[in-house]
């Protein structure tokens, strides 16, 4: 089951081609262009609004961009119909903004469902990958709770785990520390590395955490919600020693450093 | 300097006076600014500034003020800026330059603002137009996808949790019973009332057995048992999918690779479906019941007599028809119940509206498919 093949760093697994996000008239961000490499943290940063939810939901094939394209390694996803987006989808793991676990299912059964569905495991044994992916999220013993019955940052930990459960060589995070004390937070942060050095996986990120971004992130774009494109992008800790331009500088210093009025 | 006015204070109003010098208009706010006494209107500046250049505040007098002069010097800027007219602020508060700063801080995002305000009456009719046209598509769409699931469904490749089914059956069988129990014992009761003080008229009362028999096996047993379940699992279903949608559970099914066609809505409708017929044959059982005590108890029929009478009223035909019935008011309502759940907005209140327009559709295309059944069974003879 080991994810971690034999592909070289730098190799594209995920390529955005003039992507244009739309809802309805309302243009959310235009011509996008950016690639994801084999064992990024790429991280997705951008003020509340500008669509980096959006961006994330284009990523996974629930919105359908307004304009261009989005491919998976060699793969146009933007055009392949549905048995292939699902095959390209197996091996991608998400942890929604709100945990989105299955409310009428235990947190096993959350986790178990996708085994189930995808793999020849028997029920036991399907019990057991439950337990380890909960208590590599530090909720062992919380395999028979309901989501209802557990705190918020909890839920987000359980989605972190379900979204591991196929060992996905892509996993998308939206908001991960959201909600979780500054230790959990910190953990999280080791074990969106740790997945990465362990699975080989590529992470994608979006977050406005910014000592986690300066922390983990290997590369980013950062979405303006004035311009609507992408306004600055690569590695987050060159950007706070090199770029000069003014928004990304006050976004990574949590405004000590000011862009100047208009 | 003027201060924030404070809350309980009472509305004695603001005024304002102007004064003009040059090319520069002096706007004097006094006395006391308050949003219960309302705000001041712009035309007043509109129609003084023909060849002034420049705005100025003068607050020397002014008491206290709250949003209200927030508002009206908000609005002020945006005429002046209209205008080419300098407004200069040094005259202002320093807690309201601040805050309209603030205020300005964040430039507005122009497409984001809604367009629907005031719009001509041509113009509502075409968007409730394209609305109901979209509507139509959206419903056969679902449809559409519903056919496809039972497709897979038949050729066994349709993946959903046995165990989901079960939960449903349950919860549109067993659990309805007491319900059912309730409302169509009384529906006979009702009818058998009815039917006594006409037919007691000319000595008819054995003929209640038969109006009590046929009346619950071709019309009422079905429809009751179809009200009852749209409000209770029809509604419930569209109150499930839609909090799933909310909760993005239903995304996190899209994006696991699982059709929530085949995992959410198949499980609901086959369940319903296959439990109304059951229901129905209960509900017709208990309906007659119902009718049986009154008969009688009251109209002094034998219990023999009314046995007999109603075994010739009914017939094979009639409880069929009344058992087709139900099947096409179960699916009607599961359709609706998951319809509206899954195209349920991202808020609590569209869950709510959901449900609502769940339970009403459903009611209303029950009635109007038995209006249609009745017609058909009449032209053929049922
Ligand atoms: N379903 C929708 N319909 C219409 N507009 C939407 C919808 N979802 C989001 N938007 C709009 O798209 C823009 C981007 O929203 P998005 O949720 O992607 O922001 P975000 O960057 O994730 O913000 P946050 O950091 O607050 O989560 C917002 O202006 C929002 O109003
Ligand atoms: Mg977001």
């Amino acid at each position: 089951m080991m994810a971690g093949n034999g592909n070289k760093n730098g190799a594209a697994v995920i390529t955005a081609r003039d992507l244009t996000m739309a809802y309805g008239d309302f243009v959310v961000m235009r011509d996008l262009n950016f690639t994801v490499e084999q064992r990024d943290i790429f991280i997705i940063m951008g003020g509340s609004g500008s669509g980096k939810s959006t961006l994330l939901r284009h990523m996974i094939g629930l919105e359908e961009p307004a304009k261009g394209e989005i491919f998976y390694g060699e793969e146009n996803f933007t055009r392949a119909d549905e048995g292939e987006r699902r095959r390209i989808m197996r091996r991608v793991g998400v942890l929604f903004q709100s945990g989105a676990l299955w409310s009428s299912m235990t947190l096993s059964e959350n986790i178990g469902l996708l085994l189930e569905a995808n793999t020849h495991l028997n029920p036991a044994e399907i019990r057991e990958v439950a337990s380890l992916k909960l208590s590599l999220v530090g909720l062992k013993g919380f395999e028979d709770y309901y989501p209802s019955e557990i705190s918020g940052g909890m839920q987000k930990r359980a989605g972190l785990a379900r979204a591991m459960a196929l060992d996905p060589i892509v996993l998308f995070f939206d908001e991960p520390s959201a909600g979780l004390d500054p230790i959990s937070a910190h953990r999280l942060d080791e074990l969106i590395v740790e997945l990465r050095d362990s699975l080989g996986a590529t992470i994608i990120v979006v977050t406005h955490e910014v000592a986690s971004i300066l922390a983990i992130g290997t590369n980013s774009i950062f979405l303006d919600a004035e311009t609507r494109t992408i306004t600055a992008r690569g590695n987050p800790r060159e950007l706070l020693a090199r770029s000069d331009n003014p928004k990304i500088r006050a976004f990574l210093t949590r405004g000590q450093e000011p862009m100047e009025k208009q | 300097m003027a201060k924030p006015a404070p809350i309980q204070e009472a509305a004695t109003s603001g005024t304002l006076s102007f004064q003009e010098s040059d090319s520069t208009l002096v706007l004097r706010p006094s006395g006391r600014w308050s949003v219960e006494s309302g705000i001041p209107s712009l035309s007043e500046v509109d129609r003084r500034l023909g060849g002034i250049r420049r705005i100025a505040f003068d607050t020397s007098s002014l008491e206290s003020w709250d949003s209200s002069l927030l508002t009206f010097v908000t609005k002020l800027v945006e005429l002046a800026r209209a205008q080419g007219v300098d407004v200069d602020r040094s005259g202002l508060p320093s807690g309201v330059r601040r805050l309209i700063d603030l205020a300005e801080a964040v430039p507005e995002r122009k497409d984001a603002r809604r367009k629907d305000i005031d719009r001509p009456l041509i113009e509502d009719v075409g968007v409730a137009t394209i609305k109901t046209v979209e509507e139509t598509r959206s419903t056969l769409a679902f449809l559409g996808e519903l056919v496809l699931a039972f497709g897979r469904f038949f050729t066994f490749r349709a993946r959903y949790r046995a165990a989901d089914l079960w939960l449903f059956v349950q919860e549109a069988g067993a659990k309805a019973l007491p319900i059912v129990t309730l409302i169509s014992f009384l529906s006979g009761v009702i009818l058998s009332f009815v039917g006594a003080v006409q037919l007691r008229m000319f000595g008819g009362q054995i003929y209640v057995a038969d109006l009590v028999a046929i009346g619950m096996t071709r019309e009422m047993g079905a429809l009751m048992t179809a009200v009852i379940m749209a409000g209770r699992t029809g509604a419930a279903f569209a109150a499930q999918l839609g909090t799933m949608k909310v909760t993005q559970e239903i995304d996190a099914f899209k994006a696991m690779g699982f059709e929530p066609m085949d995992f959410l809505v198949l499980p609901r409708v086959i369940a319903l479906t296959a439990m109304m017929p059951l229901l129905t044959l209960y509900a017709n059982l208990v309906g007659m019941l119902g009718g049986a005590l009154i008969g009688i108890g009251m109209l002094d029929i034998t219990p023999a007599a009314y046995y007999v009478e109603t075994t010739k009223a009914i017939t094979v035909t009639y409880v069929l028809l009344g058992l087709f019935k139900s099947l096409v008011y179960g699916a009607i309502i599961a359709f609706f119940g998951c319809l509206r759940g899954m195209t349920c907005g991202n808020s609590a209140s569209a869950v709510g509206d959901a449900t609502t327009s769940a339970v009403v559709s459903s009611i209303v295309v029950c009635v109007v498919a038995n209006g249609i059944m009745a017609v058909l069974s009449y032209v053929l003879n049922i």
